[in-house]
């Protein structure tokens, strides 16, 4: 496949002469800006709805009706789903196993990754497989084995107040971080695989060992790809509603995203304090969405279309 | 190889051409010492050895699990029970034909309405146009919610009294008014078109990598033969993106078999909403704890779902295997 392609985040800006492509003569634009606008607006109705509920207040809906533009305009739902709801909480919750997660997951890939795409030995695409497999599970097949041997893996009182593994971030850090590995490890793999050979070659007649062929050579050289994997991981974990909602009993344990569902049964039929709690677990993606987007797009795309 | 891939990597560090290194012998191997031998175990066994005691060991176990009868409390009371389970949700389960039909009805959906609409925004946005980066970034920012927040979100544009969409109907406040999540005659149908709110953007983001892929010269080949766009896209761009094709036809199938967080959020998958993935956790978290029937069910899945993963498998890593 050809090199020159540009990532979807530089679209619209540099492009082959327009006379190559079939289908772009200006005048065809009018019916393609015509639909486009349509599917945007389509598209941002939920999200702009979610926000529009959210910076009323209840009593101005209460009295002029959802369907209104009258009252007030402010943000004391967010200010109320953050002291009410116990947000703050479950925000830290959500870093404390996003965090060590993420960059869990991408040590212990980039040390598969280079194993199996520098050294060359028998099993490199059995274990590669299996890892890229691995991945591509429903996690509800594992889910009742997992939960199992959570609650039958008994440790001191002291470390976990029930006694097992359940209602421990570890567990949840754990799995979050097997699950992953394989896309890591395969996307990674496959950008080491990409080095040139003559890096490691002449390192090795150097006489430096394998740790330093991946420390200061390789390592070095994957900032790119662990820059897009990266960003990636911290939104899938960040995202993850399934894992908490399996290990975590306790619901001031919880993670953001499987604690909004309980929002939804405590500020039953106050639809604007939950309209401004999904708002809120919006806004972190949204930053990083806004300031790395390039990353977030080079990751996804890096999975999946090898060639 | 990939495209992207070779584009983050810096110019000088490339493999020349671009492709695997062919001098990589068994004579690299004989050069490493013995400590470099130990790092290197360690580097593949610690990996190894959490993938499998926390992937593939539970996945062997759903399998085992599947044939025994537990109630999940003491190790000693898991007992033998042949293919009882199996019976049992085929023949005595109501919701899992439901599940089975529900899962498929999503698929086609996916198939034929989501992923369709992904690739004609990506044609249309590759295109030279005003403003296709403000229109990527618009569909494109439903993929960065999860899906459990993407069921909030929903429910609050599709509820019976207050949701924009009665308004928008004129049915709001009205007896006609329909509970779109809540009424299990088309709720499966709202919770398929919130899916595809999330699937059409990832889609065509996927395919807007892939036509960028695509050598040019073909497209100006097929002009010069006289074809028009629409049979240019079809017999010439579209059999070009056949990479992404498959991994397109694969994570589609995919999202299908994992359709979890939305139902779960909604009503934990009833009513209307069973799918496969929701009754597994239901047999597990319910007051029943039944493991060997939940078990049976996750095997149900596992096996569908090994379907497209051995297809996707075979498809990437087969022309290595050859090598």
């Amino acid at each position: 496949m050809s090199t020159t392609a540009s990532t979807p985040a530089r679209t619209g800006r540099t492009h082959a002469p327009a006379a190559a492509r079939a289908g772009s003569k200006p005048k065809r634009h009018y019916g393609t800006h015509a639909f486009l606008l349509v599917m945007a607006v389509m598209w941002l109705v939920p999200l702009g709805w979610s926000l529009y509920t959210a910076l009323r207040p209840v009593a101005s809906t209460n009295e002029h009706g959802y369907f209104s533009f009258a009252g007030d305009f402010n943000f004391d739902n967010f200010a109320q789903a953050w002291t009410q709801g116990g947000f703050s909480t479950y925000f830290w919750n959500s870093v404390i196993i996003t965090v060590p997660a993420v960059l869990l997951t991408l040590f212990l890939a980039s040390l598969m990754a280079f194993a199996v795409s520098r050294v060359n030995w028998k099993f490199n695409i059995t274990l590669l497989i299996m890892f890229t497999a691995g991945n591509l599970l429903p996690p509800q097949v594992l889910a009742a084995p997992l939960f199992e041997m959570a609650k039958h893996f008994e440790v001191p009182y002291s470390f976990s107040d029930s006694g097992n593994m359940l209602n421990t971030y570890i567990i949840v850090i754990a799995v979050n971080t097997a699950f992953q590995m394989g896309f890591c490890t395969f996307v990674l793999s496959n950008y080491m695989k990409a080095l040139s050979a003559d890096l490691t070659e002449a390192a090795l007649v150097d006489g430096a060992g394998i740790w330093r062929q991946y420390r200061e050579i390789i390592m070095p050289l994957c900032r790119p790809a662990f820059a897009a994997l990266g960003t990636l991981q911290v939104i899938f974990i960040y995202n993850d509603y399934f894992w908490p909602l399996i290990f975590i009993q306790s619901g001031n344990r919880l993670p953001i995203t499987t604690a909004i569902n309980n929002l939804q049964g405590e500020f039953l039929s106050n639809y604007n304090l939950l309209a401004a709690g999904a708002v809120i677990t919006v806004i972190p993606t949204l930053v990083i969405y806004l300031l790395l987007q390039r990353q977030f797009v080079a990751g996804l795309t890096l999975g999946s279309s090898k060639g | 190889m990939s495209s992207t891939t070779q584009e983050l990597i810096p110019p000088e560090a490339r493999e020349p051409g671009g492709g695997r290194p062919g001098r990589r012998t068994g004579g690299r191997v004989r050069r490493l010492t013995g400590r470099d031998k130990l790092v290197l175990s360690l580097m593949v066994g610690i990996p190894t050895l959490i993938e499998l005691a926390l992937v593939w060991l539970p996945t062997l176990m759903s399998v085992g699990l599947s044939f025994t009868r537990w109630n999940g409390l003491d190790l000693a009371d898991i007992r033998p029970a042949g293919t009882e389970n199996y019976q049992y949700i085929t023949q005595d389960y109501p919701p899992f034909w439901p599940a089975v039909q529900h899962n498929l009805l999503w698929l086609l959906f996916l198939a034929l309405i989501a992923t369709p609409l992904g690739l004609l925004l990506a044609v249309l946005l590759d295109q030279n146009i005003r403003g296709s980066k403000i229109y990527q970034s618009i569909f494109f920012a439903p993929v960065m919610l999860s899906l459990a927040l993407i069921g909030i979100i929903w429910q609050l544009f599709y509820q019976r009294d207050n949701g924009l969409l009665n308004f928008l109907l004129g049915t709001a406040g009205t007896p006609q008014a329909v509970d779109w999540f809540g009424d299990s005659s088309v709720n499966i149908w709202a919770a398929m078109i919130a899916a595809t709110w999330r699937h059409a953007g990832y889609v065509m983001l996927l395919y807007l990598a892939g036509l960028k892929g695509v050598d040019p010269s073909l497209r100006e080949a097929a002009a010069i033969d006289g074809a028009n766009a629409v049979q240019t896209f079809f017999r010439v761009v579209f059999p070009a993106m056949r990479p992404i094709n498959i991994v397109i036809v694969v994570i589609t199938i995919i999202e299908s078999l994992r359709a979890f967080d939305v139902v779960y959020v909604i009503n934990r998958g009833t009513n209307g909403l069973e799918m496969l993935s929701a009754l597994v956790i239901q047999n597990l978290v319910g007051e029943g704890q039944v493991i060997g029937v939940g078990s049976a069910l996750a095997v149900v899945l596992l096996v569908i779902s090994l379907v497209p993963i051995v297809f996707y498998l075979s498809r990437t890593f087969g022309k290595e295997n050859r090598a």
